[in-house]
């Protein structure tokens, strides 16, 4: 299958932690040191406290899908369609959301609080966190060790 | 309550020609659609001291300004209110004194919905599109997708309940020679309509149209001189409550809208049980079940039992519903056409469509983070 077309962000100061992290597998977050808020979309300071001690650090990589839609329409014609684009919560904290595509997984077999778990697309030094289910992983480590 | 709504009244409305490909300018339209309705409010553009659009995808106010030889002491773009934001803030203009007569426009060209180009080379996304565009979520009808979803998943809404907001759109459209699209439509139409992004298809989406709508707004001093009855102004409300991000709000999926009611009621002694009229946005289906539950017309996640069937939001209801045909089969002009369409009821000018003795309209716009309502009254 051809690589996706995706629209890479070009990195800055405030963002490159959370595009590249993938390099290591990690999905990285901005955490307050303060008040322990995790941070997304990354910002200078923590929304909740207003503090500036903020550090880039790994979450767990696992997520729960909140909500999803099937994609029908090629607003990009390099896209291929059907797609489908999740809001995907993190356990870290209540409401930590962002926006995804699931991918490993036929639309037939996805359902809103499904278990997720991050995996990366590299585009040059990008790596976009897509989620698949972690039920698909779990298989896959089965069956190699079987 | 000393308001300021209190001192402004609408003095008149206006439409250019409505239509798909009609070969005009937005340019053109708007100041079709301008003429009108300074002509509608007995005022010539000589007395036009106040202009306001939306601050996105129209033509500037500037090019208005010039063509009409308009002398405008104030102008506003604003973005608080959402689409609702212009009539707000001028409302606000008069009642502070910087003007009499306001004209608002909204010009609008098939605007698509891309946010950008369609041919896949879009520039790398800067702000809040770096967390969508690199995910291929190109458009506002993704998002509100996945608000359906989520609504569905928590209430039990279904894609008929969407359905009934569309059906009874097209409904009204009927009556309404305006109107882009008249032709009956079934659930079965609908059902079969092409699917955009799931849940939503394109008869959940709004028609992009050719077409322009012009309102003035007054001081309520003109109410004397104003050859029409005056709609009043009751009570607005805005909301742009943070966080802005569509997905990271915790009250996902009513948000703002629910925000915007409260600081409308909060205004007036009025309730939902006193309006006669609702003209609620209609960008995409599940928006306008999203402000029926947030003006409190139902309660939290009961708009679609709420539209099942038709009967209560259809004209001759409890609730007439989007009596000109709504974004959704009227055509999309960013809710100013609602706006028009709740002055035409106030006044009884409906024709066809009339609600018999409509006293108290409501209008909304938007959805998500952006949202703003107004309650009007005669």
């Amino acid at each position: 299958m051809p690589e996706p077309a995706r629209i890479v962000p070009s990195l800055d100061g405030l963002s490159r932690a959370f595009w590249t992290g993938g390099s290591r597998g990690e999905l990285m977050l901005s955490h307050c040191q303060a008040c322990q808020y995790w941070i997304h979309p990354p910002k200078p300071l923590c929304p909740r406290c207003h503090e500036r001690d903020l550090r880039w650090e790994p979450t767990s990589g696992v997520a729960t899908l909140f909500s999803y839609t099937v994609n029908f329409k090629a607003w990009n014609p390099k896209v291929p369609v059907p797609y489908v684009l999740g809001i995907v919560e993190l356990p870290e904290q209540a409401g930590l959301r962002l926006t995804t595509n699931i991918v490993n997984c036929s639309v037939d077999d996805i359902e809103i609080g499904m278990r997720l778990r991050v995996n990366f697309e590299q585009h040059g030094e990008v790596f976009v966190p897509l989620f698949e289910p972690a039920a698909s992983v779990e298989r896959l480590r089965t069956e190699s060790a079987g | 309550m000393e308001k300021f709504e209190s001192r402004v009244i609408v003095s008149g409305v206006g439409l250019s020609e409505t239509g798909r490909g009609l070969d005009r300018t937005g340019l053109d339209l708007a100041l079709d659609a301008a003429l009108a309705a300074i002509g509608d409010a007995g005022l010539g553009p000589g007395d036009i001291d106040g202009i306001a659009s939306l601050p996105f995808g129209d033509r500037p106010p500037e090019e208005l300004i010039d063509a009409l030889g308009l002398q405008i002491d104030w102008l506003g773009a604003p973005s608080s209110g959402a689409q609702l934001g212009v009539i707000i803030s001028a409302a606000m203009a008069i009642a502070a004194g910087l003007c009499r007569h306001v004209l608002i426009y909204r010009s609008v060209q098939r605007l698509g919905g891309l946010l950008g180009s369609a041919s896949g080379t879009l520039p790398a996304p800067e702000g809040p599109w770096e967390w969508h565009v690199p995910f291929h979520e190109y458009s506002a009808v993704n998002l509100c997708a996945m608000q359906a979803r989520r609504h569905m998943h928590q209430y039990g809404t279904t894609k008929e309940q969407l359905g009934w907001v569309a059906m009874t759109c097209r409904r009204h459209a009927a009556l309404n020679d305006k109107a882009v699209i008249r032709s009956p439509l079934s659930m079965r139409d609908y059902l079969d309509a092409p699917m955009i992004s799931d849940p939503l298809g394109r008869l959940d989406c709004d028609l992009p149209i050719d077409a322009a709508v012009g309102l003035v707004l007054s001081s309520s001093a003109f109410v004397a001189d104003c050859p029409n009855p005056p709609v009043r102004i009751e009570a607005v409300g805005c909301a742009n409550h943070g966080p802005t991000g569509w997905e990271t709000r915790l009250d996902f999926p009513t948000m703002a809208a629910r925000d915007a009611a409260a600081q409308m009621w909060s205004r007036t002694d009025l309730g939902p049980a006193d309006v006669d009229v609702a003209e609620v946005y209609d960008g995409f289906t599940i928006l306008t079940l999203s402000w029926l539950e947030a003006l409190g017309f139902c309660a939290e996640g009961e708009a679609g039992p709420f539209v099942d069937g038709g009967a209560r939001i259809q004209l001759g209801g409890e609730l007439p519903l989007n009596t000109y045909g709504g974004q959704l089969s009227a055509g999309r002009l960013h809710g100013l056409w609602l706006f028009h369409e709740a002055v035409l009821q106030l006044r009884g000018d409906a024709g066809a469509r009339q609600v018999p003795g409509a006293s108290v309209a409501i209008t909304s716009a938007g959805g998500i983070s952006k949202c703003g309502c107004v309650l009007l009254t005669r």
